[in-house]
């Protein structure tokens, strides 16, 4: 059914809200990548078949969502209205789920979340330390949306924004509210949304063609929050280009998507199919006489197409190298027209600004960072998953109160943020808060959300060759600095983890650094030597014990450790020495085993089946 | 190989012959092979009208094209950032010893093939490794010991039963 005006559109939410009983049982379950990693399709499987053996088809309702963000408890089964939370469910469990708290309305202890700093259990999401702190305006629809049922998302709201700015606003009150909202790209670099709308639309286009693009290709390792909204709640985005490209004068949209994101691609693409059903895409879209349709493109898999040239490159079928950008994409882009391109959070904002008005959102956040932001709160954390937080909130705040500190009772160390053009933020600067200029001005950047964790165990240098082993792969390959620079660092990197380091390596690099964000051709050059400085700047000690003492202090860089038996500790079990693949332990029954250090290759196999904690390294 | 380039011109003709496909082709070629076989790449060209460079730009230019048939298995093992940090390195380690290949190769017997991928955003999960269209979870060496080895026994069998049927 094709939507021919915006009365049409309101009525069709008041029928589907109408047709909906909010006092009926839903069972919810995410079945977003992470969750279906962890067997939540079985558990989907489950709660269909047991609603049908129960004979509950007609009083229960189901519904199987994106990720709702606390990935660590997947999978997730929630039970509506009471806003009952099941982690770490199976299909196993899911009989008793229905009938205790379905049919009874009980509640089930024992899949309960166990908060550990109280030792109590907690019934309700909304109470949980990882939700209570967070500020969703973005994600929090995920649990409520069927990403394949347009009409979830119209319920709630949806396409509402796209018919106030096409009725009630002009292109250039639109552009106002954006530039007004203060909203900044969430893709990485912070610039100002609203600005870059409005250059892309006084841009002169020679046959009135300018296009509108979305960034999908979420290339920064550890973060995935733009493969979340794709997945779990495609249609903000979709509505948020619609509006964008209204504002603009564009009438031909592009998504480009990382190809390592099927899920994604699949969702958006049946999102966009129902949209257009409905008249959202198209022609004459709800009767306003605008057009606009989106396409997507999948990804070839380089990071370096997260970079805006080198993604039109993409788009057009070329090798996706970056260009010089003396002229901005907004003025010649794709095709050498106009384009403007935003990251999928970004597009994912404006629905909410339209609606709620630039007024509102600016009392979101920081004096120069709006709204909130998504992150991906990974690595050596408790509670692994996508926090959204009002921007400023503090670093502290994150890891201790959302994401529940660091397992092991071990100590926290230093987060990495902005991915590989990012750098690292000691535990001195935990009480810093979180925007796009506090993280610069500390030697780091905001970038898309990644924020991965790092405790004592580990190594500084290491993350620093990591990173730089990283980008040599990805760089194009264009420019010298970059290619060239890479490659150096990475050997000088190398010698240092692997015992041959040299006093004066540490200035090498930073001069490589400096010469490298001088002169290299696009951002990811550019920045590329920031993991390697930052860790320098704030770990310098590390580098340090490397070079002059031949020493990794976390244990980690092979070539400097050894690994040892405790013989107080040892029980001579015999597991360490059948486990090993290189047949380098020896020792009787009940005696103390030994490692033969010429025969031994570092593989920690010994250390991690040891059930004494006999295994050490040095 | 005639049955070869008429699929491979289905698949062009699907995008209407369009230069800006030329990625969204390989995708579909690679789907259908597994990898990029050189044929598909000469036609691709010559029915695209874009010099055969070009077509072989693109494909050794993007990660997720393999000019190297590929095995039975794809192992993906995810060294992305929060992986890293969780011990992809020896997880790495590991599998390459069990297979005796380098990331980027294929076993012998055509059975598995090894890649590393840069996050696949299940982070939670880390270090992660996806064998085919399965995911498994929190890898340490032991785990990757005895995964590989069901997979090996598996496939063993099913082999083994197919020459039978064969026969």
């Amino acid at each position: 059914m094709r939507l021919g005006s915006a009365l049409e559109s309101e009525q069709l939410r008041d029928r589907i809200i109408s047709q909906r009983n909010s006092d009926r049982t839903c069972i919810i379950t995410s079945v977003g990548t992470c969750g279906l990693a962890r067997g939540a399709a079985d558990v989907a499987r489950a709660i269909y078949q047991t609603i049908s053996d129960f004979n509950l088809k007609d009083s229960v309702d189901v519904r199987t969502t994106g990720c709702h963000g606390f990935c660590e408890i997947e999978p997730v089964v929630l039970i509506y209205p009471e806003g009952i939370l099941y982690q770490h469910v199976t299909p196993a469990d899911i009989p008793e789920i229905i009938s205790e708290s379905v049919i009874k309305k009980n509640v089930v202890e024992r899949l309960l979340y166990h908060d550990f700093s109280t030792g109590k259990n907690i019934i309700h999401e909304q109470d949980i330390p990882f939700y209570n702190k967070q500020n969703r305006l973005i994600l929090g629809n995920n649990r409520f949306i069927a990403p394949n049922n347009i009409d979830d998302y119209i319920a709630l709201g949806g396409y509402s924004a796209l018919v106030k700015a096409l009725f009630e606003m002009t292109p250039q009150q639109v552009l106002d509210e954006v530039k007004e909202s203060n909203l900044r790209g969430r893709g990485g670099g912070g610039f100002p949304t609203g600005v870059k709308w409005e250059s892309c639309r006084n841009a002169p286009a020679r046959d009135g063609i300018r296009y509108v693009i979305c960034n999908a290709d979420e290339g920064d390792p550890g973060a995935y929050m733009d493969r979340s909204l794709v997945e779990g709640n495609p249609h903000s985005i979709i509505e948020g280009m619609i509006i964008g490209a209204y504002a603009i004068d564009s009438h031909e949209g592009y998504v480009y998507i990382r190809h390592e994101y099927p899920l994604a691609a699949q969702n958006l693409a049946i999102a966009l199919e129902q949209a257009r059903e409905y008249g959202f895409l198209g022609e004459d879209i709800l009767g306003s006489g605008f057009r606009f349709d989106i396409k997507i493109t999948k990804g070839g898999g380089a990071f370096v197409c997260g970079e805006s040239t080198a993604l039109m490159a993409s788009l057009e079928g070329r090798i996706g190298e970056p260009r010089f950008k003396h002229i901005h994409s907004t003025e010649r882009g794709l095709y050498g027209r106009p384009s403007n391109l935003n990251n999928v959070e970004t597009w994912a904002n404006v629905p909410i600004i339209i609606n709620r008005g630039a007024g509102w959102y600016r009392q979101i956040g920081t004096d120069g960072s709006k709204g909130t932001k998504i992150f991906s709160l990974v690595g050596k954390i408790n509670n692994t998953g996508l926090v959204e937080v009002p921007m400023g909130i503090s670093i502290r705040e994150m890891i201790y109160d959302i994401g529940g500190g660091i397992p092991g009772g071990r100590e926290f160390k230093a987060v990495q943020t902005g991915g590989p053009s990012g750098g690292c933020i000691p535990k001195s600067l935990v009480d810093i808060s979180v925007d796009f200029d506090r993280l610069a001005k500390v030697g780091s950047m905001m970038g898309s959300g990644g924020m991965i964790v790092m405790d004592e165990g580990t190594c500084m240098v290491d993350v620093a060759k990591y990173f730089i082993s990283f980008l040599t792969e990805e760089s194009c390959g264009k420019c010298i600095p970059c290619r060239e620079g890479l490659d150096r660092m990475l050997d000088i990197l190398t010698d240092i983890t692997e015992g041959r380091g040299k006093e004066e390596d540490v200035e090498l690099l930073e001069e490589l650094g400096d010469v490298m964000q001088e002169t290299s051709l696009c951002g990811l050059g550019s920045t590329a030597a920031n993991p390697v400085l930052s860790t320098i700047r704030y770990f310098r000690d590390e580098y340090d014990a490397h070079i002059k003492e031949k020493r990794c202090p976390a244990g980690v860089c092979k070539e400097l450790i050894t690994f040892t038996i405790d013989g107080e500790k040892c029980n001579g079990c015999r597991v360490c020495a059948r486990e090993c693949p290189q047949g380098a332990i020896s020792g009787e029954k009940k005696e103390v085993h030994h490692i033969d250090q010429e025969k031994c290759i570092k593989c920690g196999l010994c250390r991690d089946n040891c059930k004494f904690d006999a295994v050490t390294v040095s | 190989m005639k049955n070869e380039c008429d699929v491979v011109e289905v698949i062009i003709n699907k995008y209407g012959g369009n230069h800006d496909s030329v990625i969204a082709i390989l995708q579909d070629i690679q789907s259908e092979y597994h990898y990029l076989p050189e044929t598909a790449l000469r036609v691709v060209a010559k029915n695209l009208e874009l010099p055969l460079i070009q077509v072989y730009g693109v494909a050794t230019f993007f990660k997720a094209f393999s000019l190297k048939p590929r095995g039975e298995h794809l192992i993906k093992l995810c060294v992305g950032t929060a992986c890293h940090v969780r011990g992809a390195q020896p997880a790495l380690d590991e599998v390459k010893r069990q297979l005796g290949i380098e990331a980027g190769e294929t076993t012998e017997d055509m059975m598995f093939t090894l890649e590393t991928v840069n996050c696949l955003g299940a982070c939670a999960l880390g270090p992660i490794m996806v064998v085919g269209e399965e995911y498994h979870g929190e890898m340490s060496p032991k785990k990757i010991k005895k995964i590989l080895s069901d997979y090996k026994k598996a496939t063993r069998s099913r082999r083994h039963d197919e020459i039978r049927v064969g026969t």
